[in-house]
C-alpha cells in the first residue's frame, strides 16, 4: 500500500515544486542515515577516530537545505546566466535570504555563526549546481568576510558586517595587468590628502564587480602615513592579510572543484545507464567501468583532501600545505572529471543543451585563481624543503 | 488567547525512497534509509510560519513523537522558522505500534498543557495514509476541525477553512480553539535558512509525563509487497480483443 502510494504522491510532488529527475536519483543512493555520519560524542577517557566525511548535526542540515535550495532556485537560472555571462539579481538576493553568505559571521552582525566546515559544505554543494555561484559566495565567506572579521575595528564591522551578510555583496581587488602570481609587485598607490587617501592604479580581475557594494583594494601607502578609518588592519601589513586569507580561500576553490566534478558526475551517470548502444548500456562496457572508476576515486581522494584541510584550520593546526595539495589536486581533479563526462556522453556532452559542457569550461578556472597550480606546487615544495631541516 | 500554534511534525521514510517489505513480512525495512519530515507537516509548519509572519499568533511550538531521531525532523521545523520545539520520547516496541489514536491523546494533552490556541497537522502522513490524527485529536479535545485545508485565514476568533472535499471546495468557519490539518495545495514550503538551522530550543518529554497511554490496540500481522505487475498484451484487432477478453472470463 504505502509503495504505490508514494509513487502517486511523487508525481503530485511536482506541483509543490520538488524535482523528480534522474540527477536526485544519484543523491539518493549517497544519502542513506544521516544519523550515521552524524559524530559521535568521544566515550569517556577514550578518542573517536572518525571518518572524514562525519558531521555535526548543524553541518548535515545545512548541507541538506543547501542542496535542496541550490537545485530549486539556482538550477534554473544556470543556463540563462552562462548565455548571458552575468549574475542573476535572483538568484543573489536568494543567496543573502538562505543566510549563506555570512557563515562563519556572528548573529549580532546578522551572520549564521557557523563554522568554516560548514561553508566549504555550502560552497561544494552550491558548485554541484552551478561553480560560477559558488565562488561568488566562496569570495564573500573566505575572502571579504574573513578579512573584515579579524582585522576591523568595531567601527568598521558594525558598518560593513551587518551589510555583508545581508545585502551587499563585497569584492577582492588585487590582482592588476602587470601583476597576478607576482602580487608583491603591485603598483596601485593610495596617497595620502588630508584625512582621506587618493587611490591611484588599476586593478584587473576585480571580482562581482558589477554587484559589490565595497571594494577591498590592496595598494601601497607611504609607511610614515597615519591610518584613518576605512583602512582594514595595519598599513604595511595588506599584503601579509592577503595572501593569509588566500590560504583558507584556497580551501573554499579546492571545495569548489569537488563539487563541480561531482555535479558533472552526477549529471553523466544517468545517462550512462540509460544510453544503450551494441545491445547494452553504456556503464555495462567495461573500458567505460573503468573510466568511471578511475574518475569516482580521484573526486573522493579530492573531497577526502578538501575536508582534512578544512578540519586542520578549524583545530588551529598548521594546514596551509594541505590547503594548497586540496587546491591543486581538486583543480586537476575538475578538469579530468569534467574531460572524461564529455566523451562519456557523446555527441550530447559537447551541445549546450546540457549542463556538462559548462562544467568543463568552468573547471579551468581551478588551476588559475587563487594561486596558480605552479604557485602552489612551489609553496608545497617549499614547505616540504622545511620539514627535513632538522 | 496565547496566541500559541501546536504543530504536530512526523519522521518517515523519504517520499523519494523505494520501498522494501523486511523478509519477515513484520514490516517495512527503515535501516539505513533516508528518512525526513513528512511533506504534509512540512505544509503545516510553513502555515503556522506564515499565520506568525502575519501577527495572527505569537509562538509556533514544533512537536513529534519518536526515538532520538524525531529531534531531526524537529530541527527541521525550527529551520523552517518554528520557535521551539518538544519531543516527546517513544522508543522501541512502544515506537513500532505507535498509531494516530496514541498520537492524538499525546497531541490533545499537549495542546492543554500548552494552552494552545490552534493545532495544526498534515492531513496524513505518507508511510501509514491513516488521515485519523488531526480528527482524532480533534475529537479527544471537543474542538472543532478544519481538515483538508487549501486555504487558511484567521478573522477575529474565528477560522474561516477552505476544505478540499471530493466535489470540490467547501467553506467553513469555525471557532478557535481548532485543529487543522493541511493539504497539498495550502502553501509551497520555505527552505531552511542557515542561520535557523542553528536554533536548537527542543524540550523533552516522556507520555507518562503528559498521563498518556500509548498501548496499542491493534496488532499487525503481516505486510506485504503489492503483487508484481505483469506484462500486457497487445492484440491486432477487435474481434481478437472480444475473443482474449472471453478467454479470460472478463466477458
Amino acid at each position: 500500500m504505502a509503495a504505490s502510494l508514494v509513487r502517486i504522491f511523487s508525481k503530485s510532488c511536482r506541483q509543490i515544486s520538488r524535482p523528480w529527475g534522474a540527477s536526485r536519483a544519484a543523491w539518493r543512493s549517497r544519502s542513506t542515515n544521516p544519523a550515521a555520519d552524524v559524530s559521535s560524542d568521544q566515550a569517556a577517557g577514550g578518542v573517536s577516530f572518525p571518518p572524514l566525511q562525519t558531521y555535526s548535526e548543524e553541518e548535515s542540515m545545512m548541507r541538506e537545505a543547501v542542496k535542496k535550495y541550490a537545485q530549486e532556485r539556482i538550477a534554473p537560472f544556470v543556463s540563462k546566466m552562462d548565455e548571458n555571462s552575468t549574475m542573476d539579481e535572483e538568484v543573489i538576493k536568494s543567496l543573502f535570504e538562505q543566510g549563506l553568505m555570512g557563515i562563519e559571521i556572528d548573529p549580532e552582525y546578522n551572520g549564521t555563526g557557523s563554522t568554516f566546515f560548514a561553508s566549504i559544505l555550502v560552497i561544494e554543494e552550491l558548485a554541484k549546481v552551478d561553480p560560477s555561484v559558488a565562488v561568488l559566495c566562496d569570495i564573500q565567506n573566505t575572502l571579504i568576510n574573513t578579512l573584515f572579521a579579524e582585522l576591523g575595528t568595531t567601527a568598521q564591522k558594525e558598518q560593513y558586517l551587518s551589510r555583508l551578510t545581508t545585502d551587499m555583496v563585497g569584492s577582492f581587488c588585487l590582482s592588476e595587468a602587470e601583476s597576478g602570481s607576482d602580487a608583491f609587485s603591485l603598483k596601485t598607490r593610495a596617497d595620502k590628502h588630508k584625512d582621506y587617501y587618493i587611490i591611484n592604479g588599476s586593478k584587473l580581475w576585480i571580482s562581482n564587480a558589477e554587484h559589490a557594494g565595497v571594494f577591498l583594494v590592496m595598494a601601497n601607502v607611504d609607511p610614515s602615513s597615519v591610518p584613518e578609518k576605512n583602512i582594514l588592519g595595519q598599513i604595511g601589513q595588506g599584503y601579509k592579510y592577503a595572501i593569509g586569507m588566500l590560504n583558507g580561500g584556497r580551501i573554499g576553490i579546492a571545495a569548489q572543484m569537488v563539487g563541480l566534478a561531482q555535479g558533472c558526475f552526477d549529471n553523466t551517470i544517468p545517462y550512462t545507464r540509460q544510453r544503450v548502444q551494441f545491445g547494452k548500456r553504456l556503464f555495462d562496457f567495461q573500458g567505460m567501468q573503468h573510466q568511471i572508476a578511475h574518475v569516482a576515486t580521484q573526486i573522493e581522494a579530492g573531497r577526502l583532501l578538501t575536508y582534512n584541510a578544512a578540519r586542520l584550520k578549524e583545530a588551529g593546526r598548521p594546514f596551509i600545505k594541505e590547503a594548497c595539495m586540496a587546491k591543486y589536486f581538486t583543480a586537476e581533479v575538475a578538469t579530468l572529471t569534467t574531460s572524461k563526462c564529455i566523451e562519456w556522453m557523446g555527441g550530447v556532452g559537447f551541445t549546450k543543451d546540457y549542463p556538462i559542457e559548462k562544467y568543463y569550461r568552468d573547471c579551468k578556472i581551478g588551476t588559475i585563481y587563487e594561486g596558480t597550480t605552479n604557485v602552489q606546487l612551489s609553496t608545497m615544495a617549499k614547505l616540504i624543503d622545511k620539514e627535513y631541516d632538522s | 488567547m496565547s496566541g500559541r500554534v501546536l504543530v504536530g511534525v512526523k519522521r518517515v521514510i523519504d517520499y523519494a525512497v523505494k520501498i522494501r517489505v523486511k523478509p519477515d513480512n513484520s514490516g517495512v525495512v527503515t535501516d539505513g534509509v533516508k528518512h525526513s519530515m513528512n511533506p504534509f507537516c512540512e505544509i503545516a509548519v510553513e502555515e503556522a510560519v506564515k499565520l506568525k509572519e502575519k501577527k495572527f499568533i505569537k509562538e509556533v511550538v514544533a512537536v513529534s513523537c519518536g526515538p532520538q531521531q524525531a529531534q531531526e525532523t524537529i530541527r527541521t521545523a525550527l529551520a523552517m522558522g518554528a520557535d521551539r520545539g518538544i519531543h516527546v520520547e517513544v522508543t522501541g516496541k512502544d515506537y513500532d505500534t505507535l498509531g494516530p489514536l496514541q498520537v492524538s491523546k499525546i497531541f490533545a494533552a499537549l495542546a492543554k498543557k500548552e494552552d494552545a490556541q490552534l493545532l495544526i497537522l498534515g492531513k496524513q502522513a505518507i508511510d501509514d495514509d491513516c488521515n485519523q490524527t488531526g480528527q482524532m485529536t480533534a475529537a479527544l479535545l471537543d474542538w472543532p476541525q478544519g481538515t483538508f485545508a487549501s486555504e487558511v485565514s484567521l478573522e477575529g476568533d474565528k477560522i474561516k477553512v477552505v476544505r478540499e472535499i471530493d466535489g470540490g471546495l467547501e467553506t467553513i468557519k469555525i471557532n478557535t480553539p481548532a485543529v487543522l490539518t493541511a493539504d497539498l495545495r495550502l502553501n509551497t514550503p520555505r527552505y531552511a535558512t542557515l542561520p535557523n538551522i542553528m536554533k536548537k530550543k527542543i524540550a523533552q518529554v516522556k507520555p507518562a509525563d503528559l498521563g498518556v497511554d500509548i498501548t496499542s490496540r491493534l496488532e499487525v500481522l503481516r505486510v506485504d509487497e503489492p503483487p508484481q505487475r505483469l506484462a500486457g498484451v497487445t492484440v491486432e484487432t477487435v474481434d481478437d480483443l472480444v475473443a482474449k477478453l472471453k478467454e479470460s472470463g472478463t466477458i
